[in-house]
């Protein structure tokens, strides 16, 4: 089943936030389509390393899809063809003998540039920091099943929950917005019971820290499902601006 | 030294209580006058960070990563134990104290385990409190599974992401504090060096990943949660970042090293695909409830699965273990399929595989329900291999997965630096030989949550406050030497690049330390190991330099840490001339080949101390009792 193939990367080069950037031309090959599209910079690098260049820095650290960590726009798409898949686990078996593969960071004004595809992405954290979570102290729980949850909604809860903040739906909104980020972690919170007391500052105050840390206005493109490798769907979207009106009419910390 | 793990006195169920009821306490008021530094944000050090920044301590929180979200712990899949007994089928405290006591073939602490299993239940409430989606009942209720080693079951999960969403509840912990301002998180920083200054932890020295920028961090206690060091043989199921690099910095500042030669391999994982392969990925072992592990009969059988036909088939494990079948622990499962391969029955490619096969239970269960339970692993089966594994049976190969091993820690979690603490999978935890599946979780969790918190607290007030002096030339020392390190590092520019470095190690420890280990093995190793070691600082090649964003950088400090560690490892190895868990010396077996324990000269537990460069490390032991659990062999028939 696995091949070998040759490609042609076009890869991102910038050493630094303010540096100017630049493509750069590297021809890879032949390959194994059995590597994933990671251990082919692995390889790269490596062949960079050797010939006395500097490698290409790229964010990467679980390589299963779940951490976050990685990411790039390769031909126009964050993560790269495959749907819900990361780039960590995107393989070359999905690419053809001789394509070109263009690879750029995940750019939006939230994120700036550190080095070649290494994005900062501290701004994600700015929106959960206002708001993201419940608040319980360590030691004051109640026996864990005196709060039934129905399994369905558990479910729902974990759907909007397994968002890894990869950031990939900002870089694929023409407003660079987090909305779909934001709305994950609101949706998760307001399906549960758990989430009830906080549910009106919760929204608001993810809202406001949203435009605060840099991020665009949501205008329904829906580009970001589309990319996103956890298929967060649109409709956590749609829940958030439930939230965000009903808070609106609440009144402080009504539940 | 003597080495005193400070167990409380009294019966076992009552030692933690009393502990507590003894601990000095520290006034809310004065809590916001000490500083403490958490390395590492994973599910052990986000917990700590969190609890202790409730009770008002002011908290530095540094971890490798953009945002501590993304710590190892998020990949763990499988769940986490608890002995709460909401399926009626037995379990209790005592069990799962037992359970993981036998699971580490009898090479833990009691008194260290039973407070885990008892601390086990108020976890799962915490979690739950906090909105972590744990799988429910269609009445409500929380869900459980059986996992590896035991007949009860007692894993709660979230699908198979389950470590994700804890660490997300826990990041939310963390995140909530750093609002009240109580808590700063140090993004993309890497411990280079522990500081001891006055004989006490008193801080340490970091470099921003980013800038390359040198820092010296003091603070009235230090806290080690950096996880395990599996990436010691290069390939394992470990995210890329995970090291041994804090760990044997503070080894090598005074703290202890406990049984480093500790390391489980997992035994369904995805098989290796061939050069190039950058990290092996795990295959969680709850497939085990339901798959059926098997090889062909004959040797050398290189039919496709499908053809071989029923009777032709070695269902290798249900034959040999009746009572545990498919779920014995996974030392022994490893073993098994390596024994298995030897044989040359192995499939795949290498042979070096064995079939995980969920036909029977499609078939039984119907695809749905098969579906709901396992349906992302297979889709992370299929993305990885391009195989659908309901229709082909799943390959499967054993790989290192998770270390026993980390420095020692009394029953306070301190190491024997005062003022150190290690938490999580960095220290050498509760789980003796061998971990039951679900255990890291609980572990973690427990030291982070709970057991740290009053711990620490007891610590300080009995030191004072006095704040350390990042001005001390202990500071100064550690700095000059952490940067002289990296200078000299980039200044070899020889002609091989660190990962290369990284396989012939991985490769060698593989072979020789790995899932079977014998005298004349470990004695190559150690010759060997030293000559991969002058050749790494004689010869290899690291672009860039010091004050920029430098991954090959990051990555040749890891490596070189590990090329010393790892000799600590085989010796660790050398010197337990018995097999137990995961550690099985070929000198050591019964006549049906299984691990063959030697108690009255082994039943310990071994601490490494660091006598200098290039001096052999002196060898402790801490006596191990077995007053609550008979001390037997573990029989999984
Ligand atoms: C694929 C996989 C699946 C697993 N599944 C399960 C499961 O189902 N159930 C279970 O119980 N266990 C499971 N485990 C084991 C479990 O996940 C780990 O043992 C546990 O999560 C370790 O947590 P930790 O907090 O100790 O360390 P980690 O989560 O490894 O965190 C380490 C932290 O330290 C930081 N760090 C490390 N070095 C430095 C340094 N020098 N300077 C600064 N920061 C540093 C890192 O950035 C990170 O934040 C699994 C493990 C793997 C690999
Ligand atoms: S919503 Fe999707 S794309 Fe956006 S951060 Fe979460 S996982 Fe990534
Ligand atoms: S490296 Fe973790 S999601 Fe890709």
């Amino acid at each position: 089943m696995s091949r070998s193939i040759t490609l042609t990367l076009k890869i991102w080069r910038q050493t630094g936030p303010e540096a100017p950037g630049r493509f750069e031309t590297h021809r890879i090959g032949p390959i194994s389509t059995d590597l994933s599209f990671l251990e082919m910079l692995d390889v790269l690098n490596e062949e960079l390393t050797l010939a006395g260049k500097t490698p290409v820095a790229f964010d990467h650290d679980c390589r299963e899809g779940i951490c976050g960590m990685c990411g790039a726009v390769v031909n126009g798409e964050p993560h790269g063809p495959q749907p819900a898949t990361t780039l960590c686990q995107l393989h070359l078996r999905h690419f053809k003998d001789r394509q070109t593969i263009v690879i750029e960071p995940f750019r939006a004004r939230a994120f700036p540039i550190v080095r070649d595809l290494v994005v900062d992405r501290t701004s994600l954290d700015a929106i959960l920091i206002s708001g993201g979570y419940i608040s319980v102290n360590t030691g004051g729980a109640p026996e864990a099943n005196s709060i039934p949850v129905p399994a369905a909604r558990a479910e729902q809860a974990l759907d909007a929950a397994q968002c890894i903040g990869c950031g990939a739906c900002v870089a694929a909104c023409p407003n660079a917005a987090a909305m779909l980020f934001a709305a994950a972690k609101v949706s998760h919170l307001a399906l549960l019971p758990q989430g009830e007391p906080e549910r009106t500052s919760r929204v608001r105050t993810m809202v406001a820290a949203m435009d605060g840390a840099g991020f665009g206005n949501c205008t329904n493109v829906g580009a970001c499902a589309a990319a996103c490798p956890k298929q967060i769907s649109l409709a956590n979207i749609a829940r958030l601006n439930r939230e965000f009106l009903r808070a609106a009419l609440a009144p402080e910390d009504g539940g | 030294m003597l080495l005193d793990a400070k167990i409380p006195d009294g019966p076992l169920a009552d030692k933690w209580d009393n502990h507590l009821a003894r601990c000095r306490l520290m006034a809310p008021a004065n809590r916001r006058r000490y500083e403490i530094i958490v390395v590492g944000a994973g599910l052990a050090g986000a917990s700590a960070a969190a609890s202790l920044a409730e009770l008002g301590y002011r908290v530095k929180v540094f971890c490798l990563q953009d945002s501590p979200r993304r710590g190892h712990s998020i990949a763990a899949q499988g769940g986490i134990n608890a002995a709460k007994n909401y399926c009626n089928d037995g379990d209790s405290i005592y069990r799962l104290f037992h359970d993981t006591v036998k699971g580490g073939d009898f090479r833990a602490r009691e008194a260290n385990v039973y407070r885990l299993a008892q601390l086990s239940n108020r976890i799962i409430d915490h979690c739950v409190a906090q909105g972590v989606p744990f799988a429910r009942e269609y009445g409500g209720g929380l869900a459980n599974r059986s996992f590896g080693g035991a007949q009860v079951s007692r894993t709660f999960y979230a699908r198979g992401q389950t470590g994700q969403q804890l660490l997300l509840g826990a990041h939310g912990a963390l995140l909530r504090q750093v609002r009240q301002g109580r808590i700063t998180i140090y993004p993309r920083h890497e411990m280079l060096d522990l500081v001891v200054a006055e004989g006490r932890a008193s801080g340490i020295v970091t470099r921003d990943l980013i800038s390359g920028r040198m820092t010296r961090h003091a603070a009235h206690a230090v806290v080690l949660a950096t996880g395990g060091y599996g990436n010691v043989y290069c390939l394992s199921t470990n995210a890329r970042a995970s090291n041994v690099t804090a760990a044997f910095r503070a080894y090598k500042k005074g703290a202890w090293f406990a049984n480093p030669c500790f390391v489980q391999i997992h035994p369904t994982c995805i098989p290796v695909h061939g050069a190039g392969q950058s990290k092996l990925t795990l295959m969680s072992e709850s497939l085990r409830n339901d798959g059926r592990v098997w090889v062909p009969r004959k040797s050398g059988d290189r039919r496709p699965p499908a053809q071989i036909p029923e009777a032709e088939r070695d269902y290798y494990l249900e034959e040999r273990y009746p009572s545990f079948g498919n779920l014995v622990p996974r030392d022994v499962a490893s073993r098994n399929a390596k024994a298995q391969c030897d044989l040359f029955k192995g499939v795949g490619e290498s042979g070096l595989a064995v079939y995980l096969d969920l036909a029977d239970a499609i078939q039984r269960d119907g695809r749905t329900v098969i579906d709901k339970k396992y349906g992302n692993l297979f889709e992370m089966y299929e993305r990885i291999t391009g195989v659908d594994p309901t229709r082909e049976p799943m390959m499967i190969s054993p790989a290192v997965h998770y270390t026993m091993g980390g420095l020692w820690v009394d029953y306070n979690l301190m190491t024997t630096v005062p003022g150190l603490f290690a938490l999580g999978e960095a220290n050498f935890s509760d789980h003796g030989a061998n971990r039951l599946g679900a255990s890291a979780l609980m572990q973690g969790l427990a030291d982070g949550y709970f057991i740290l918190p009053p711990t620490i607290g007891a610590y300080l007030a009995e030191t004072g406050g006095q704040h350390p002096d990042p001005d001390h030339p202990a500071f100064a020392d550690a700095e000059v030497q952490a940067a002289t390190r990296l200078t000299r590092l980039l200044g070899i520019k020889g002609r091989r690049s660190v990962d290369d470095f990284h396989r012939e190690l991985g490769l060698l420890l593989w072979d020789r330390c790995g899932m079977a280990r014998n005298e004349a093995g470990l004695r190559e190793a150690l010759a060997r190991l030293a000559a991969i070691r002058d050749a790494f600082w004689g010869n290899v090649l690291i672009p860039g330099g010091k004050e920029e964003l430098n991954q090959s950088l990051e990555r040749a400090g890891r490596v070189a840490d590990y090329l010393e560690f790892a000799e600590l490892m085989v010796c660790d190895a050398l010197a337990r001339r018995e097999s137990c868990g995961c550690h099985f010396r070929e000198e050591s077996q019964t006549e049906e080949n299984e691990a063959l324990r030697d108690d009255a000269n082994y039943a310990h537990v071994a601490a490494w101390e660091y006598a200098g460069e290039d001096v052999t490390p002196r060898r402790h032991v801490e006596p191990l009792a077995f007053e609550n659990v008979h001390l037997s062999r573990r029989n999984y028939k």
